[in-house]
């Protein structure tokens, strides 16, 4: 492995190697990060499609397009390809651009894993997506795979396991490095709690990603063994208990939810106090409360499980312990709001979307708070009530967050400033629309409609008809989206090395785009 | 583009306003019928308000900054960017209000988890995918399924508009009886996959799970009929699983109980007597459509990789012995049930006849009901 050290007289002359080969056999974090970026991109297209047919399916009772079997195959898939193959790969394409950047390193620690770590993903998807062609066609048994039903599966079933297998072999890698280039890629002066906060809950995450990806693989490969090879972990009949799976699985589950937040934490603590000009408050509170949601996140997993039969004192302890996750959480939106309070704000489209987060990701905590409280999760378990919810923490949550992170470090990744005025469009467009498709929901499932359920009765058809429309609106703006990336990375107006009047931060002393190589030299700490 | 703005936040407004006026016929959580609901019910809108105070606070502080913390209105950014009394406010607060939260709640579910003193006690037992419903200690049992004006119209293409069949997807064939102000019990447990018992006006669902079971009550005070749905992903027709109960006054509970008897009675006598083939032929079609077709399909191809198909199998072709043992008994580890524990002698002797001799099947033989109650 060429080191840091011996490599410093050459670096000027070599920059990527040219055509194809050069993403294939990248080790370089800016490379690896944008092969993340694009994937994900793609992943999100293939993951959206598929709401639009479950939107259009739901559009009006009465089945009018597809079979119901194909209906859970695509509410199953979709969630798949959007938790595993969108959010997390954008997140951990993120860090592959900045956090050597903002610790101030030049590269990721491990480039030859960084390289193994992407080129797994679109293999794992294909795998994946395969699925669709075998017989019996994709899982359909919804990302949570309870058994006994997921075990009634066609041909796809162990391919979907190996596929699972692929992803979280991915994360795993992607987590050791983001760890140990914190640990050890720091310039000199970079201390822990000078961190920018992306690094902190990026590193935060990535213990999160090692402690429950193997937990996950385990919970799957029991369910092969169960269906090929006559073992019964999860089969009464055979002396097992299927809501085992249900505890391993959620114990994986809950954490990752915070998977998928915490980065989104992290981001939005830098975007706010850029363009509220005015440092980030409460930063060490901040760090202590992302401690504390990780490890509460761990001892909070049957809230899931509430209708499931457990014991009065089980319930009891996961009501408390989840209803205790509100207050870490509210301390970050307390500190985010005290940032703005007396600054002096200016709204480009990164703080747009920043914005959006806050207020929208805490109407999401509203509705899990609600979802805490064991009795009336009685009654909106498993319904649109729970869609609602985590739709508002994922699609206005983690993936605002990583709306608002592109067009913030845009300029920076190609040199060019994206369209303004076609990025804020693109915020009013997708704020109203999403609102359209996802608050709906809420009145759907409280007046009684299940989740997963591809025809309804018809009391619910009108507030269905809203979110479809919201839902179609939405989807075409995240094509627009596409576009509008598509039109930066093309040219533009050229981007200052500063970019944001308030940034800060060592990304921001680098060149728009910056040098193939960060930071050869360590940068200087204030 | 501040016009636009303004626009599209009325916009999001009148919606939201049009969204809360809807709710209140009806688009709310249910009070219920019993106890336990309005319990439930009081405790999500007293958490709601407490959402919605706090979001008052919140959001307001938000858009107060945004509109006056604005560089655009010359605002100076001070620099302070730290407070411990502030995080100390914060953190305590939230916290007293949740304990505040804590305690109802905490009273509610114990006494939603009090299922003793039950004045009857009736097992429910998930499918895929009918719910199936045993009167402890009465002799009285019965499947429930989609009733068939819901059935005929959900199927893709039927050109049936739904908006015309009454109780769209919330009907069944036979809905569970009990009575009105008794105590009764659930049992819930599940032939194959996991399923949930769901009637909110009852203020809770319990998940059905196969091998094990889960208890759960209601006391209902309001003499009516109820609906719900299956509320646990259990399949194709996972939607197709709706639960109705009627909920009737003492006296004419213990009419339907004796009616019930007298029915099972008939039903008993009905299966000692040899039908003619044709009959059962015509009698198995009606079976197998409310039975089969979900996998196996309305003409016999079945699915390819998934579920196999009736026309040709080797099963429904060859000895009768296999193909009444298929039938009765399932295969392990599939979704292929066994129904001797769903349909009587009746029902199992046609489809299996059905299936020999329709569907692309010419068997020829014939099964006799007596045939299989024998082999019970
Ligand atoms: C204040 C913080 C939160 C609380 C108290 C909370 C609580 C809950 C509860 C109790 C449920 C189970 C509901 C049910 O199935 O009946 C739930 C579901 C869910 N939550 Fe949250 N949640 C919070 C934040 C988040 C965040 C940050 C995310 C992800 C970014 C998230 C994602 C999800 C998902 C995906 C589900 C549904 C999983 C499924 O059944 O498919 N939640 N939440
Ligand atoms: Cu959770
Ligand atoms: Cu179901």
């Amino acid at each position: 492995m060429s080191t840091v050290t011996d490599t410093h007289d050459d670096h000027h002359d070599h920059g990527p190697a040219k055509g194809l080969m050069r993403w294939v056999t990248t080790t370089n974090h800016k490379d690896i990060g944008t092969l993340y970026l694009v994937f994900s991109l793609i992943m999100f297209m293939v993951g959206g499609a598929m709401a639009m047919v479950i939107r259009l399916e739901l559009f009006q009772p009465g089945l009018q397009f597809i079979d119901p079997g194909f209906f859970n195959q695509m509410t199953t898939v979709h969630a798949l390809v959007m938790i595993f193959g969108a959010v997390m790969p954008a997140f951990v394409g993120l860090a592959n651009w900045m956090l050597p950047i903002m610790v101030g390193g030049p590269d990721m620690a491990l480039p030859r894993m960084n390289n193994w770590s992407f080129w797994i993903l679109p293999f794992a998807f294909a795998m994946l997506l395969s699925t669709f062609f075998m017989d019996g066609g994709a899982p359909a048994g919804g990302w949570t795979i309870y058994p006994p039903l997921v075990l009634q599966g066609g041909n796809g079933f162990p391919f979907m396991i190996f596929a699972i297998h692929m992803m979280g072999i991915s994360s795993v890698m992607g987590a050791i490095n983001v760890i140990v280039t914190i640990l050890n890629m720091r310039a000199p002066g970079m201390t822990l709690m000078k961190m920018p906060l992306f690094v902190w809950t990026w590193f935060i995450t990535a213990y999160l990603l090692i402690a429950v990806m193997p937990v996950l693989a385990g919970a799957v490969t029991m369910l092969l063994t169960d269906r090929f090879y006559d073992t019964t972990f999860f089969n009464a009949a055979g002396g097992g208990d299927p809501v085992l799976f249900q505890h391993i699985f959620w114990f994986f589950g809950h954490p990752e939810v915070y998977i998928l937040i915490l980065p989104a934490f992290g981001i939005v603590s830098q975007i706010i106090p850029t363009f509220a000009r005015k440092p980030l408050f409460g930063y060490s509170s901040m760090v202590y409360a992302t401690s504390s949601i990780a490890f509460l996140s761990f001892i909070v997993w049957a809230h899931h499980m509430f209708t499931v039969g457990m014991p009065l004192q089980g319930e009891l302890f996961f009501m408390y312990a989840t209803m205790l996750i509100a207050v870490p959480t509210g301390v970050k939106v307390f500190n985010w709001i005290s940032t703005m309070w007396k600054g002096s704000m200016t709204f480009e489209t990164p703080m747009l979307f920043s914005i959006g987060f806050v207020i929208m990701f805490t109407i999401g905590g509203f509705s899990g708070l609600m979802l805490a409280i064991a009795p009336a999760d009685f009654q909106y378990h498993d319904t649109y009530f729970v869609v609602a919810h985590f739709h508002y923490v994922l699609v206005t949550g983690a993936i605002y967050a990583i709306m608002a992170s592109v067009y913030y470090w845009i300029p920076k990744w190609t040199g060019n400033m994206y369209n303004e005025k076609m990025g804020q469009w693109h915020f009013w467009i997708s704020t109203v629309s999403v609102n359209v498709l996802f608050f709906p929901q809420h009145f759907l499932g409280l007046a009684g409609m299940p989740r997963r359920i591809p025809d309804y009765s018809v009391q619910f058809a009108e507030f269905n008809m809203w979110s479809s429309i919201g839902g179609f609106v939405f989807g075409l703006s995240q094509v627009f989206f596409c576009y509008i990336v598509y039109k930066t990375i093309k040219g533009g107006e050229k981007a200052t090395d500063q970019v944001w009047e308030g940034a800060e931060g060592l990304e921001w002393t680098l060149s728009s785009p910056p040098p193939y190589h960060s930071f050869t030299e360590a940068p200087e700490i204030k | 583009m501040n016009k636009l703005k303004q626009l599209l936040a009325t916009g999001v407004v009148a919606t939201i306003m049009s969204t809360a006026a809807q709710a209140e016929y009806g688009l709310n959580m249910p009070v219920g019928v019993t106890e336990t609901s309005r319990q439930v019910y009081d405790l999500h809108m007293l958490i709601l308000w407490v959402c919605v105070a706090i979001g008052v606070v919140v959001f307001g502080a938000m858009i107060y900054s945004m509109i006056y913390h604005r560089k655009s209105k010359g605002a100076v950014a001070s620099q302070f960017h730290e407070s411990m009394t502030a995080e100390l406010v914060w953190t305590v607060i939230p916290f007293i209000i949740l304990v505040v939260m804590a305690v109802p709640a905490t009273t509610v579910l114990i006494d939603m988890h009090d299922s003793s003193e039950a004045d009857m006690q009736i097992k429910v037992t998930g499918y895929q995918w009918k719910w199936h419903y045993e009167y402890i200690g009465e002799d009285i049992e019965f499947f429930s399924s989609l009733d068939a004006a819901s059935n005929e119209a959900r199927q893709v293409g039927s050109d049936i508009d739904p908006a015309t069949v009454e109780n769209y997807l919330l009907d069944v064939d036979k809905p569970l009886v009990i009575p009105v102000g008794k105590k009764v019990s659930f049992l819930l447990t599940a032939a194959d996959v996991i399923h949930a018992w769901w009637v909110p006006d009852f203020g809770w669902k319990k998940d059905a799970v196969p091998g094990f079971i889960n208890e759960a009550w209601v006391r209902v005070d309001k003499v009516g009929v109820y609906r719900g749905q299956c509320a646990e992903l259990c399949g194709r027709d996972h939607g197709f699983m709706p639960i109705v109960v009627e909920v009737k006054s003492e006296a004419d509970y213990a009419v339907w109980v004796a009616e019930q008897k007298g029915a099972a009675a008939a039903a008993k006598l009905a299966s000692i007597e040899d039908l003619d083939p044709r009959e059962l032929k015509q009698k198995g079609k009606k079976v197998y459509r409310a039975n089969c077709v979900a996998c196996h399909q309305v003409k016999g191809e079945g699915i390819p990789g998934v579920f196999p198909a009736i026309t040709g199998s080797v099963i429904a072709t060859g000895d009768i012995n296999n193909h009444i043992n298929m039938i009765m008994n399932g295969k392990a580890g599939t979704a292929m049930a066994a129904y001797k524990d769903q349909l009587s002698d009746v029902d199992l002797a046609a489809v299996i006849t059905y299936q020999r001799n329709s569907l692309g099947n010419k068997v020829g033989d014939a099964v006799q009901p007596a045939e299989i109650a024998a082999l019970r």
